[in-house]
C-alpha cells in the first residue's frame, strides 16, 4: 500500500482566500494511500521545506502532493527538497490549486474553491501512485562548438567560447568573416571606427588556437541531439587550394574582369578574382564564377591568376566539398539583412541611384568605401547639398513592410545626419520620423546633439513618395506638429529600411529544427529568462538572427551565448529530465506514425535480432538524448504502444477516475 | 472574340469618340465590343460608407446585366470601372451588404463577374504582342505621358497594375511604337468631382499634371477616363487664357492613339486637327494622314 | 485653441458614430502624417488629413464639421493606398460629409451651378458631384 503525504499550501493569502486548506488536509486523509495530510502558510519557505522533509521521514513516505502553486514556479523546490530527504524525486506532484483554482474563481462561501482544490489534490493522489521512480538521464558531450555566422555576434561568441579552453569550428557564408559591421563606417553612439574595433577581433578568431574558420561555407544539413550534433558543411569551391595560397594578391592585381561588389552595396566594382574588403579574414581571394570568363563563357579564356600565382594555388576545377564535423553545442549568429530600396517604388527606390539604404550611406561614409569616406552621391558623385532621411521605410508599416520597430534605425539615422555635417559642412540634413526610439545608454543624448550641435532638422511625419525632377528628388511628406505638407528638394534621400532576417534563415532553421516567427527571425525559448537558448536542446542563438538589435547588444548575447555553452560542456556527461517517451517493443507494429509525428527527429528504428543476428523485425525507439517529451507520438501510437514517463495513460485515466 | 461591353452615360453622350475609336480600333484586332442590352449609370463613384448600400444598387444592377451576358464585362471610363470592381469586391466578400442588395434587387449570384478595363482585354485576351503585329502606323518617335490617374490604380484591390509600379499603360504604348514617358505624376489626382465645386483646385491640380509631363518631354498625354480629360482640357484653357503660357500638350484618349497606330484615320477616331488636338503634334511627327477618304482607312 | 477632456469635455459617442458610419477603426491611426504628405489637396485644407482624424478621436465635432477639408477631398485614396495602418481616411471623410450633409449643411448650391456647366461637362461630373455634395 502506498504512503502519500498530502501538504496543503495556503500561499498567504493567494489560495486561502478561496479555500479552505485545513478542511482540504482532512478529506484527503479519507483517500486509500494517504498516510499524512496537513496545510500550512507557505510550503516553498525554509521551514515549510523542513517541515515536508520531516514529514517524510516520520510516515516513512514514499509519494507527496504538495497542493500548491503551479509546477512551473516550484516544482523544482519540492523535488529537491523530497530528494534530500531519500525520496525519488519523481514521486513528488504539485497539485495546481492557485492558478487553476482560488486565482481565477471567486465564492465568497469558499465552497467551490474548496471542493475543487480537494478534486485536484485527489486526482493528483491517484497520479502519483502510479509514478514510478525515475533518474535523471545521462548524455555524453562532445566539447567542441559550432558557430553558424562570423558577424560580431558569432565572432565574440566563438572568441569566448574558445577563451574558455574549447574547441570552435566557425563557419561563414561569405569569403570573409566581419558581417555587416565591417560594413560600417563609424558606431553610435561612441563614433568609434567600425573596422578599427571590429578588425582586431576578426584577427584574434582567425589565429586563436581554439578556433577554425570555415568561410566560403554553409551548414548543410544537421544531424543527433545536444551534446552530440554531427553537422555537414558544405564548403563552396573557392577556385583556390586555400592551404597553399600566401595571399600575395598578385592574382587580383591582374584580373582583368570586373563585377559588382556587394560588400559596397552595388556602388563599385571589384575583381572577378577578389577579397570583399581589404582587411578581410581570411585573406584568401575566391573566384566568382558568375563573374569569370572561365565559367560564363569556355574554359579556355583568361587565366591571367593561374599564369601570375606564384605557389601555383589556382584550381579552376575545384567542385564544393563536404565536412562533416561532430560538435555538442550549435551557436546561430546568422544575423540579418536590410529590406532593399527597390521595395519602396513610391520613394523611387531602384529607380534613382541616388535613393539608397543606411547600409550604402555607412559604405560612402566609410574610409575605406567607393569614395573614400566623402559623401557623394552615386548617380553623378556630386556632394549633395540637402540629404533627406527617411526612418522607418518599411518598418512600423503594415502594408508594405513588417509591423515591427527595427530599433537601430533612430541612432544611424541621427549618426548619419552626424557624419554627413562633418563631411560636408554647408549640408543640410533633414529627418523625417514617427518617434525617437533611443533607450540605449548614452542615445538620448547622441540624439540630442545631432539636433542641437549639428543642425539636423527633424520633421515629425511620414513621406508620401519621393520622384525626380531637374536632377534633383523632391520629396514629399508631412510634419504633424505643424500639421502640413513638406515638400523637400533634395540631392540624396536615404531610406532606413526595415531589418529583416538574412535571406534563407527559415530554410536554415528547418534544419536545425528549431522554431522562427513570421518573419524568419528565431525564436528564443523565453523571451526574458532564456533569451540565447532555443527550444531544442544544444542549439543557442546569438546577435540580429533573433531580431533587430544594435552592436552592443548582439556582442553581449556572443558572451552569453558562450557562458551556456561553456556550462554544457564542463562536466562530462549532462544529466536531463526523464520526461520522456518510452516504446513497449513487444506491442510495436512498427507502423511509423510516430517517426512522422515526432517533431525532434527523436523516434528512431530499431532491429530486434534472433541470437543468430538476423533481423527479425523493427520497432520504434526513443532516443533519450533528442526526445522532449511533448507527447506526440503517444497521441499518434495506434496501438498504444507509446507511453510518456510520468504522464502514462494509466496514470491520466486513474486522475479522471478520481473526480 | 465577343466581349460584353459597358459604355457607360459620358462615353454615349459628351465622350463619344472615346467610344466610337473604341469599337473601331478593338474591331480591327479581331475583338467585337458586345454592347450590354439593358443597363443603367453605375453610380460613377462607390459608395465609401458601408451604411449606404443603395449606392451599390445602380452598379450592381450592371453587374446582374453583365452575369446575363455571361460573367465578364469590359469598360472603358475609369470611373465606371472602379465602381463596377469595387462594387463586385464588395459583394463579393461582404455577405451582409449581398443579402441586402440580393432581396432588393430580387436576384441572387451577386459577386462573381469579372470587370475588365479594355486595356486589360489588350493586354491579356488580345495580347500586346498581337497588338504589336497589327499596327501598321507605328508612332515612332511620338513621346506620350500615360496617365493613369486614380482610378485605374486604387484601391489596390480594384487596381489594373501595381499600384506605386504600373506598367500596363506604358507597354501599351510600346506595342504601338509610341515611346512611353517616364514622369513622376502619372497617378495624381486631376480634381476628379471638385470640377463642379472648385474650378480653381481643379486647375492648380491638373495643371501641376501637365506641366510634370511636359517637363518629362511629352508631346502628348493619353487618358482613360472622361473626366480627367475633361478637366485637363479645361484647365489647360485656363490655364493658357490666364497665364499667357503658349506651350501646349494635346490630352487625348488611349483608344484614339490605339486606332491611329492600327491605320485608322483621325476624323474616323475623332481626333481634332489643330492645337488643343493632337493634329499639330502628330503633324510635326509626321503621323498624320495625308489625306483620309471618306469612311475608310488612311 | 483649448481642448478640454474629461468628464467636461465631449463624450466619445462622435468617434464611435464615425466609426460605426465609415467602418473604420480610429485607433489604429498612429499620426505619422502619411495622409497629409501625400494628399494632392492637403495644402488647400484649413485641417490636414491626419488632424482630422485626431480632432474625431479627441470629439472635436463642430470644428471638424465645419472644415473645408471634407469637402475639398477627392476620394483619390492615395491616402488609404499609401498608409502603414491601412486605414481608409477616404471612408472616415466620407461619413463626415454625410454628417455634415444630414445637418442641413450645402457645400454646394445645385440652382446656382453656372449654365455652361451643366450643359458642357460629362455628366459623370455631376453624378459624382450630387453624390458626394448633395444631401
Amino acid at each position: 500500500m502506498a504512503r502519500i503525504g498530502v501538504f496543503v499550501c495556503q500561499c498567504g493569502n493567494n489560495i486561502a482566500a478561496e479555500v479552505r486548506t485545513a478542511e482540504v488536509a482532512e478529506k484527503l486523509k479519507d483517500v486509500p494511500g494517504v498516510v499524512h495530510a496537513e496545510d500550512a502558510r507557505f510550503y516553498c519557505s525554509n521551514p515549510g521545506q523542513e517541515q515536508i522533509r520531516k514529514m517524510i521521514k516520520e510516515h516513512n513516505l514514499d509519494g507527496l502532493i504538495v497542493s500548491a502553486c503551479s509546477p512551473h514556479m516550484h516544482e523544482k523546490t519540492f523535488r529537491k527538497a523530497a530528494e534530500t530527504a531519500g525520496l525519488n524525486p519523481f514521486r513528488v506532484e504539485i497539485a495546481n490549486i492557485r492558478e487553476h483554482c482560488s486565482w481565477v474563481h471567486h465564492d465568497p462561501t469558499k465552497d467551490l474553491g474548496t471542493e475543487k482544490a480537494g478534486d485536484i489534490a485527489r486526482m493528483m493522489v491517484e497520479r502519483v501512485k502510479r509514478d514510478r521512480p525515475l533518474s535523471k538521464i545521462k548524455i555524453p558531450v562532445t566539447k567542441r562548438a559550432l558557430v553558424i555566422g562570423g558577424g560580431v555576434a558569432g565572432i565574440q561568441a566563438a572568441l569566448d567560447i574558445a577563451d574558455g579552453g574549447r574547441e570552435v569550428v566557425l563557419v561563414e557564408r561569405e569569403p570573409s568573416i566581419g558581417g555587416h559591421m565591417a560594413q560600417l563606417s563609424e558606431t553610435f553612439p561612441t563614433m568609434d571606427c567600425s573596422q578599427c574595433i571590429l578588425t582586431p577581433k576578426m584577427v584574434e578568431a582567425y589565429q586563436h588556437p581554439n578556433i577554425r574558420l570555415v568561410t566560403y561555407a554553409e551548414v548543410e544539413k544537421v544531424d543527433g541531439y545536444i551534446g552530440n550534433f554531427t553537422v555537414t558543411i558544405r564548403k563552396k569551391a573557392k577556385s583556390i587550394v586555400e592551404e597553399n595560397c600566401t595571399e600575395c594578391g598578385e592574382c587580383i592585381d591582374k584580373c582583368p574582369i570586373k563585377a559588382t561588389s556587394q560588400f559596397e552595396m552595388g556602388m563599385t566594382k571589384r575583381k572577378a578574382m577578389y577579397i570583399p574588403f581589404p582587411q578581410a579574414v581570411p585573406g584568401v581571394p575566391v573566384i566568382d564564377r558568375n563573374a569569370c570568363p572561365k565559367y560564363v563563357k569556355d574554359m579556355s579564356k583568361c587565366g591571367l591568376c593561374a599564369k601570375v600565382c606564384g605557389p601555383q594555388c589556382i584550381d579552376f576545377d575545384q567542385q564544393d566539398t563536404f565536412e562533416t564535423v561532430n560538435v555538442g553545442a550549435i551557436v546561430v549568429a546568422t544575423g540579418y539583412d536590410v529590406m532593399p530600396a527597390e521595395n519602396f517604388p513610391e520613394f523611387s527606390g531602384g529607380k534613382s541611384k541616388d535613393v539608397i539604404t543606411g547600409l550604402h550611406f555607412e559604405r560612402l561614409a566609410s574610409a575605406s568605401g567607393p569614395t573614400g569616406g566623402e559623401i557623394k552621391r552615386p548617380s553623378d558623385g556630386k556632394v549633395p547639398e540637402t540629404v533627406v532621411f527617411i526612418e522607418c521605410s518599411g518598418s512600423r508599416d503594415e502594408r508594405r513592410g513588417v509591423s515591427y520597430c527595427s530599433a537601430i534605425c533612430c541612432m544611424y539615422s541621427a549618426k548619419h545626419a552626424m557624419l554627413y555635417k562633418h563631411k560636408a559642412h554647408h549640408g543640410q540634413a533633414y529627418i523625417f520620423y514617427m518617434d525617437i526610439r533611443c533607450g540605449g545608454k548614452r542615445y538620448e543624448e547622441f540624439h540630442r546633439r545631432a539636433v542641437e550641435q549639428e543642425g539636423a532638422i527633424y520633421l515629425r511625419g511620414r513621406v508620401s513618395r519621393v520622384y525626380p525632377r531637374d536632377g534633383r528628388l523632391v520629396v514629399q511628406g508631412a510634419d504633424t506638429l505643424v500639421g502640413s505638407q513638406v515638400e523637400i528638394e533634395a540631392d540624396m534621400v536615404v531610406l532606413a529600411t526595415a531589418v529583416v532576417p538574412r535571406l534563407g534563415s527559415k530554410d536554415l532553421a528547418q534544419r536545425l529544427g528549431i522554431g522562427y516567427d513570421q518573419y524568419g527571425f528565431y525564436n528564443e525559448y523565453h523571451p526574458k529568462l532564456k533569451p540565447v537558448e532555443t527550444v531544442t536542446g544544444g542549439i543557442f542563438l546569438s546577435g540580429a538572427c533573433i531580431g533587430p538589435m544594435d552592436v552592443p547588444t548582439a556582442v553581449a548575447q556572443g558572451s552569453a551565448v558562450a557562458a551556456k555553452v561553456l556550462g554544457l560542456f564542463s562536466n562530462d556527461e549532462m544529466a536531463r529530465e526523464p520526461i520522456v517517451a518510452e516504446v513497449n517493443r513487444t506491442t510495436c507494429n512498427a507502423c511509423w506514425d510516430c517517426l512522422v509525428a515526432c517533431p525532434y527527429k527523436a523516434i528512431e528504428r530499431e532491429a530486434i535480432k534472433n541470437r543468430q543476428g538476423e533481423v527479425l523485425r523493427y520497432v520504434a525507439r526513443v532516443n533519450e538524448g533528442v526526445c522532449m517529451g511533448c507527447g506526440v507520438c503517444v497521441a499518434a501510437c495506434h496501438s498504444k504502444t507509446i507511453d510518456l514517463k510520468g504522464y502514462s495513460d494509466a496514470q491520466v485515466y486513474a486522475a479522471l477516475a478520481a473526480v | 472574340m465577343k466581349i460584353p461591353y459597358y459604355p457607360g452615360c459620358t462615353l454615349s453622350t459628351v465622350a463619344q469618340d472615346f467610344d466610337r475609336s473604341a469599337r473601331q480600333s478593338i474591331r480591327d484586332l479581331g475583338v467585337e465590343l458586345e454592347e450590354l442590352s439593358k443597363w443603367n449609370c453605375c453610380g460613377t463613384s462607390f459608395p465609401l460608407t458601408p451604411e449606404n448600400v443603395i449606392g451599390l444598387a445602380g452598379p450592381g444592377n450592371v453587374l446582374i446585366q453583365a452575369k446575363k451576358a455571361g460573367g465578364t464585362v469590359s469598360t472603358l471610363c475609369s470611373f465606371c470601372y472602379n465602381t463596377l470592381r469595387r462594387t463586385n469586391n464588395t459583394l463579393k466578400s461582404d455577405a451582409g451588404r449581398r443579402d441586402v442588395l440580393a432581396s432588393f434587387l430580387e436576384t441572387d449570384g451577386l459577386g462573381d463577374v469579372k470587370v475588365l478595363h479594355l486595356l486589360e482585354v489588350l493586354r491579356d485576351q488580345v495580347g500586346f504582342a498581337e497588338v504589336k503585329a497589327k499596327v501598321v502606323r507605328p508612332l515612332k518617335g511620338l513621346k506620350v505621358a500615360a496617365y493613369y490617374g486614380c482610378m485605374l490604380l486604387r484601391p489596390a484591390d480594384a487596381a489594373i497594375d501595381h499600384p506605386e509600379s504600373p506598367k500596363i499603360f506604358e507597354d501599351f504604348l510600346t506595342a504601338l511604337g509610341a515611346t512611353p514617358v517616364d514622369w513622376p505624376n502619372r497617378g495624381e489626382c486631376c480634381g476628379s468631382h471638385l470640377a463642379m465645386s472648385e474650378t480653381d483646385l481643379v486647375k492648380r491640380l491638373s495643371g501641376s499634371i501637365l506641366s510634370s509631363a511636359q517637363a518629362c518631354g511629352a508631346d502628348l498625354l493619353t487618358t482613360s477616363c472622361p473626366l480627367c480629360w475633361h478637366n485637363l482640357v479645361k484647365s489647360q484653357e485656363a490655364i493658357l487664357r490666364d497665364e499667357g503660357k503658349e506651350t501646349v500638350l494635346p490630352v487625348i484618349y488611349f483608344t484614339q492613339i490605339l486606332g491611329l497606330a492600327l491605320g485608322e484615320g483621325p476624323e474616323a477616331l475623332g481626333i481634332a486637327d489643330g492645337v488643343m488636338g493632337a493634329g499639330s503634334v502628330l503633324k510635326a511627327k509626321g503621323l498624320w494622314p495625308a489625306a483620309v477618304p471618306a469612311g475608310g482607312k488612311a | 485653441m483649448k481642448i478640454t477632456l474629461g468628464p467636461a469635455g465631449p463624450s466619445q459617442s462622435f468617434a464611435r458614430l464615425v466609426e460605426s458610419l465609415s467602418g473604420e477603426d480610429l485607433s489604429k491611426c498612429y499620426q505619422c502624417g502619411n495622409c497629409t504628405g501625400g494628399c494632392p489637396v492637403s495644402f488647400a485644407m484649413d485641417i490636414a488629413p491626419s488632424q482630422v482624424i485626431r480632432m474625431v478621436q479627441l470629439g472635436q465635432e463642430e470644428t471638424v464639421l465645419r472644415s473645408n477639408a471634407i469637402w475639398r477631398c477627392v476620394s483619390c485614396l492615395q491616402c488609404y493606398s499609401r498608409c502603414p495602418k491601412c486605414v481608409d481616411l477616404s471612408r472616415i471623410m466620407e461619413s463626415l460629409r454625410r454628417l455634415s450633409l444630414r445637418r442641413g449643411h450645402e457645400p454646394v448650391t445645385v440652382y446656382a451651378l453656372p449654365d455652361e456647366f451643366i450643359r458642357r461637362s460629362p455628366q459623370m461630373a455631376l453624378v459624382a458631384g450630387f453624390r458626394k455634395l448633395v444631401p
